[in-house]
């Protein structure tokens, strides 16, 4: 690793770039190497990862829970100290309110549908908020309907920020349950989940907070934030595609019945009835992605080497440097939250009158990456009244020449439309 | 300009051309038929009205909002098919729009650019039809 920084004194973000092949791949003839500008939607992995899931598939690939031979145990102790480095990473109290599944959407799936199903009854209050991406939206209008429960939806102020008038005044309704997300993977807000989950805890409600946008980049403390329920998805955050997890308190998963039913997640079948394993076999049923969670493992590992409060600091200079440039930019709307609040590093803007997805493809012709459309947040984009947005979205191989890169294709943009 | 355009940009003259100096754009009351469609994707939305007269395309208007890919691409097709006979637009092909585009379109912007096609096809044909002879649009 190189020793100088270039950027903040949070990462030396040069130095880590070299540790993800993709970053340093020979960009094809006549474009510049490739900037990645779309980590809110999936990130890049670094060698060890990469290295993680090979050396797995090589050396002790195997099915868990089962084997009494030594593969089976190397993967199984390999499966399980993952989820004891989550856990430390959560700061949950116990290993076994650590729950792994596919990603985010397969965590707030089995909540809605498990605890839902179990719980919300006719007329009961589900409350989400306006910005929430559609994972976190559809599961609980899926079980409303289902189960006859209203849904009550906290607004979203012009500037992107949840109305905590309109928040107050639902949870007066007393909500049976809160679900609502910790960073916008839209606009970057950064929403105070903590305050927020006393008021809905004081109305008698559970809480489900989705930290797909905010585990990847800011130490997170279940206990801390007393919620009830917690999702992120590990390819987000340097880990394979495959690996997420929901965190529950454990007195709350116990109560729960299962979400799928099969293998691993029993006590005892006849022909007649089922007994449950506990939590969280109950909710693990069928082979679980055990490459993946190990490979997890791993990428924890590197974030908590890097510590999240540099990768943090890090993305915070990186955003407030882009808020700066962008507003540089002519014609350039600039969406959510200002500078002046603390937000992800998640950028949403408008070009003039040029769509997105125009502006998406100019920039990837210059081998800049970004998201372009409605983010999975349909709801949001029309409370803002946007149609879609770009959006670039930065982790901790990211520079501040990346956000010149970025600020350069966004002028050449200007040109291709003519714009002045 | 930081770097030259590419052999393969989309962004050349005929899609900005049209992209900002669209032909036949509005809408047509009374029309014959009327079809729009949407680009889950990008969320282009797009709408023809036609007018149809001895069997032939009178008039032909199109609205809706997307990016120049799209809109472009529309424009250029209402162009193709002013005149044509009813048989004559079901005859059009992908490959003859995409010629007359002139321009190589990447896999992931053939849904844009074809579009307009697929909303006059869905017009002309009905729904089903459509996506039958244009399955791989």
């Amino acid at each position: 690793m190189q020793t100088t920084s270039p950027t903040t004194p949070a990462l030396d973000a040069t130095a880590i770039k070299a540790d993800f092949p993709i970053l340093n791949q020979p960009a094809p003839a006549g474009k510049p190497p490739l900037v990645f500008l779309d980590s809110a939607a999936s990130s890049q992995k670094p060698t060890v990862v990469i290295e993680a899931l090979d050396t797995y598939y090589r050396e002790y690939n195997a099915n868990i829970h089962r084997g009494v031979y030594h593969l089976s145990e190397v993967a199984t102790s390999a499966y399980e100290a993952t989820r004891r480095k989550v856990q430390r990473f959560l700061n949950a109290r116990r290993p076994r309110e650590c729950v792994f599944v596919r990603n985010a959407t397969e965590a707030l799936n089995l909540v809605a549908r498990s605890w839902g199903g179990a719980n919300l009854g006719e007329g009961d209050l589900v409350v989400f908020t306006a910005m929430e991406h559609h994972s976190n939206i559809v599961p609980w209008q899926i079980i409303a309907e289902e189960k006859g429960a209203r849904l009550g939806f906290v607004r979203v102020t012009a500037d992107g920020q949840l109305d905590l008038d309109s928040f107050d005044a639902l949870m007066a309704q007393g909500p049976k349950v809160v679900a609502m997300t910790h960073v916008s993977n839209s606009l970057g807000t950064v929403n105070p989940v903590k305050e927020l989950t006393a008021k809905a805890h004081a109305a008698g409600a559970v809480v489900v907070i989705d930290a797909a946008q905010s585990a990847p980049h800011m130490a997170i403390d279940v206990q801390d934030l007393d919620c009830d329920f917690l999702a992120l998805s590990g390819h987000k955050m340097l880990g394979p595609m495959g690996a997420g997890v929901l965190y529950g308190k454990h007195e709350l998963l116990d109560a729960m019945p299962p979400y799928m039913g099969g293998g691993s997640m029993i006590r005892k079948v006849t022909l007649e009835k089922t007994t449950w394993a506990d939590a969280p076999s109950k909710f693990e049923a069928g082979t679980p992605a055990v490459g993946d969670v190990v490979a997890f493992g791993v990428a924890l590992d590197y974030l908590t080497g890097l510590g999240l409060d540099n990768v943090w600091a890090h993305e915070h200079d990186l955003v407030t440097y882009a808020l700066t440039r962008l507003a540089e930019v002519p014609d350039l709307a600039l969406h959510g939250p200002g500078a002046d609040v603390a937000r992800a590093g998640v950028v949403s803007f408008s070009l003039g009158e040029v769509h997105p997805h125009d502006v998406a493809a100019i920039l990837d012709e210059r081998n800049v990456a970004i998201r372009a459309g409605h983010h999975c947040c349909q709801p949001l984009m029309q409370a803002l009244g946007l149609p879609a947005t770009s959006r670039a979205s930065f982790y901790l191989y990211n520079t501040r020449d990346d956000v010149d890169r970025l600020v350069d294709g966004l002028m050449d943009v200007r040109r291709v439309f003519h714009l002045g | 300009m930081s770097m030259g355009f590419g052999g393969d940009s989309i962004y050349r003259e005929i899609i900005l051309e049209h992209y900002q100096h669209p032909r036949n754009r509005g809408t047509l009351d009374p029309a014959d038929f009327t079809y729009e469609d949407t680009n889950p994707l990008c969320g282009d939305e797009l709408r023809i009205d036609v007018r149809v007269q001895d069997g032939h395309v009178s008039e032909i208007k199109f609205s809706g909002r997307g990016c120049a890919v799209s809109q472009a691409s529309a424009s250029i097709l209402t162009e193709m098919v002013e005149g044509k006979s009813l048989d004559e637009v079901k005859a059009i092909g992908k490959d003859e729009l995409l010629d007359e585009i002139g321009i190589p379109v990447s896999p992931a912007r053939l849904k844009c650019a074809l579009l307009g096609l697929k909303v006059l096809k869905a017009g002309v044909y009905g729904v089903d039809h459509a996506n039958e002879t244009l399955e791989d649009v």
